[in-house]
């Protein structure tokens, strides 16, 4: 890991246990009638969003803010962007700013990567979603949200149910969970689930009935209704029956297994009303737990302890952009 | 100058890698006797290979002559050893009409470095729809007689068809870009484990082979000749040896980033990786090198195709598809093959200069280095190595991804209708331009 944070696959045991222990210590801010820390007093944070995402901005917002950041919200609409800039002219503008981190969400895989190796910036950079490939905070909270509800991560079986072709929150949560000790099992009727599965640290299985008894928590994906005309499934409803959690099947979970699902949700498409609404359900209080994690991620980037997160300060020196250097023979 | 400055006697060189000799260049052609007052250039352990021949190249002109221009396409390929090359028709306008492959050739003769010769559209436009008129072009002053719609594969088959038997009036040969469509919409690299870690969407073999599978069938009932363009999968390599075994006329290429380079190279996702097919796995290039080897691949042809520098320095999803290749390929053939001992340079020529000129009918490349022959040839220090500078390229583009490699050998000098267009490893300033009978004018 240097001092970006581009994918959960980068973060050793003791980086993913740095991150949560820290978000542990900033999450009783939110209980405080003062919300706020000066950690990042003086220091810029940009939102650059390629894709409309508000839950995920607000967030990195919220979470920026509490640290007295600057915050500056670069949208892809309405910006020059959709004229046609290039995402290194928009680079090249965000560090003339003066910006000293960015968080980006791109709709392309591998967006995050390159803003941050291409040699364009100096600055840090997070992500915040790039395409289909990974989204490392919601990873994180998901596994901050996990440790507060069982305990712990180590051996618990997790869970993840639905589009993970197409899901960049499937592929941060399996590196991270297993990083931390996790054993994940993904869920999808075969046209979901990525080729080469079988070579991912993880189990997979086409049937949801033989695997909710045994998990500790079940992460449900959102699944785009546009898929169906794409042939990944036939209709919803048979989406539903086959792979949507309704009541009676998380009654098959055991007593003390959690529902949890990133959003937004389709309700009645893979996840029931009803499910979403128990008392196993820790979506409300995921997103809670996104402020926190995206405090200590910003906090680790560019606080004090500037190698908390990597433990290689020789790697912040922005000289590792060369992205030939990498060309091997 | 006297007259006998014009021939050349290249002293101590080794033709395809035999025992050191001197070979005399005369009239356009290798002679018997060393002329007299003739120039010469100590030549003491270079090899000498017949004039390079590439079956696939893109010149970019006219239309993208930010990326590439013939002249300095002409240049790479003199610097890269070739004398010879096939300029594939994805140009704007397209060359799919004789006035556009006439103009190809033409500025090639102009540019003087290598023979350019034009490949043709198989359909207008290369929309995949009707034939475009091959036989003008085929009869055109660019004497075209590869075509193909590389870029796009020939999707129809009873399109494809209809081509395969449409340029048996003129020892034509169908060139097909193997890659189906549907099983490839939105495809950004070969399809396995790694592209589904980074969430780039798959190419599978699949939809080569496919298509690969049917042309051989298609070649086999029309019995006219198919060459299959940067065959890339340890798959099709099976395909094209089966159709071999059966003795179809088909005939194939591989690329020399498919001979070296696989898509682990992806992993940061810098788009200098990204190309068309895919960059695959390290099964697929043992299988390709070994196709090479024992001839079930032709050809090896570089796919060189330049692209301006923006259309690298991007996301991956939204760059150019596409490497360089011309200065590089004889280096990385070396590498891949002569090193490995998988192949000798008699075998080299042969993949590099006479079965791609015997596959494009051309007249006066890919000969023997013996006297008679047309001089078209390059001398090869195979105990050089370089470091590969993007800068430093005669390509207009630098989209190389080699840059950075330390690859074994180096062109020391090229020939081109007996006059040089390489001397001491630099592409002239100014070459002679030489008709193909060989007279200056």
């Amino acid at each position: 890991m240097n001092r970006h944070l581009l994918s959960t696959a980068d973060l050793s045991f003791d980086d993913a246990t740095l991150i949560l222990d820290t978000a542990q210590e900033l999450a009783v801010l939110a209980d405080r009638p003062i919300k706020k820390l000066p950690a990042l007093r003086g220091l810029t944070i940009v939102n650059l969003f390629y894709e409309d995402s508000t839950r995920t901005r607000i967030s990195f917002e919220t979470a920026a803010k509490r640290l007295s950041a600057d915050v500056i919200n670069f949208s892809a609409k309405g910006s020059s962007v959709s004229k046609g800039e290039s995402l290194k002219d928009t680079a090249l503008t965000l560090e003339a700013i003066g910006a000293d981190a960015v968080v980006v969400r791109h709709w392309a895989s591998g967006g995050a990567h390159r803003l941050a190796n291409a040699g364009w910036i100096k600055s840090a950079v997070v992500n915040a979603g790039d395409g289909t490939h990974e989204h490392p905070t919601q990873a994180l909270l998901d596994a901050f949200t996990l440790r507060r509800r069982l305990g712990g991560l180590r051996d618990r079986r997790v869970a993840i149910v639905g589009d993970v072709l197409h899901s960049r929150v499937a592929r941060s949560n399996v590196h991270l969970l297993t990083t931390l000790g996790a054993q994940v099992t993904l869920v999808a009727p075969p046209t979901l689930l990525p080729f080469g599965v079988e070579g991912w640290p993880c189990e997979s299985s086409y049937d949801l009935d033989a695997v909710l008894p045994k998990s500790d928590a079940v992460m449900m994906l959102r699944v785009q209704r546009e898929r169906m005309n794409q042939a990944f499934f036939p209709s919803e409803r048979e989406y539903s029956r086959r792979y949507g959690l309704s009541a009676i099947r998380m009654n098959t979970l055991p007593e003390h297994a959690v529902v949890m699902h990133p959003g937004p949700m389709n309700r009645g498409l893979e996840i029931s009303a009803e499910v979403a609404d128990s008392a196993r359900s820790t979506i409300v209080e995921q997103v809670a737990n996104g402020v926190a994690v995206r405090m200590a991620v910003l906090y680790l980037l560019l606080g004090g302890n500037e190698s908390a997160i990597g433990g290689k300060s020789s790697d912040n020196s922005g000289s590792d952009n060369g992205s030939n250097d990498e060309v091997k023979a | 100058m006297t007259t006998g400055a014009a021939d050349y006697v290249l002293k101590g060189v080794r033709p395809l890698g035999g025992e050191p000799t001197d070979l005399y260049l005369s009239g356009g052609r290798l002679v018997q006797d060393a002329p007299a007052g003739a120039t010469v250039i100590e030549a003491d352990g270079l090899i000498a290979l017949p004039g390079l021949v590439d079956l696939h190249t893109h010149l970019r002109e006219p239309g993208r002559e930010d990326a590439e221009t013939i002249r300095t396409g002409s240049r790479a390929a003199a610097a890269g050893g070739f004398t010879a090359v096939h300029a594939m028709a994805n140009t704007d306008p397209v060359a799919d009409s004789a006035g556009v492959v006439e103009q190809v050739w033409r500025l090639g003769q102009e540019a003087g470095y290598c023979e350019v010769r034009p490949v043709g559209a198989v359909t207008m436009g290369l929309r995949g729809e009707r034939l475009a008129e091959l036989g003008a072009m085929a009869d055109s002053a660019a004497r075209v007689r590869v075509f193909s719609d590389d870029g796009h594969c020939v999707t129809s088959s009873s399109l494809m068809r209809r081509a395969l038997e449409y340029v048996k009036a003129f020892n034509g040969v169908v060139a097909q870009h193997a890659q189906d469509a549907e099983l490839t919409e939105g495809a950004q690299m070969n399809e396995g484990e790694l592209a589904g870690i980074l969430g780039l969407q798959g190419w599978p073999s699949v939809a080569e082979e496919a298509i690969i599978a049917r042309d051989v069938l298609l070649a086999a009932h029309t019995g006219s000749r198919l060459h299959v363009c940067h065959l890339s999968t340890a798959g099709s390599v099976e395909i094209v040896r089966w159709a071999k075994s059966k003795g179809y006329p088909v005939t194939a290429e591989v690329t020399p980033h498919h001979l070296l380079l696989t898509e682990d190279l992806i992993r940061g996702y810098d788009p200098i990786y990204k190309v068309n097919p895919p960059l695959r796995s390290a099964t697929d290039v043992a299988a390709v090198r070994a196709g090479l080897a024992d001839g079930t691949i032709d050809v090896v042809a570089t796919d060189h195709a330049p692209h301006p520098v923006e259309a690298k320095d991007c996301e991956w999803a939204v760059a150019a598809m596409g490497m360089l290749g011309l200065e590089t390929a004889l280096s990385v053939v070396q590498a891949t093959m002569v090193d490995t001992g998988l192949l000798d340079w008699a075998g080299v020529a042969e993949r590099m200069s006479a079965a791609p000129a015997r596959i494009g009918a051309v007249a006066g490349q890919g000969q023997g280095l013996t006297a008679g022959s047309a001089a078209n040839l390059t001398l090869l220090d195979p105990g050089a190595s370089r470091v590969i500078d993007a800068g430093a390229l005669q390509s207009l583009s630098r989209n190389t991804p080699f840059a950075g490699m330390k690859l074994p050998g180096a062109v020391v000098a090229t020939f081109f209708r007996g006059k040089p267009t390489v001397l001491d490893g630099k592409v002239l300033e100014t070459v002679a331009v030489v008709s193909d009978n060989g007279v200056s004018n």
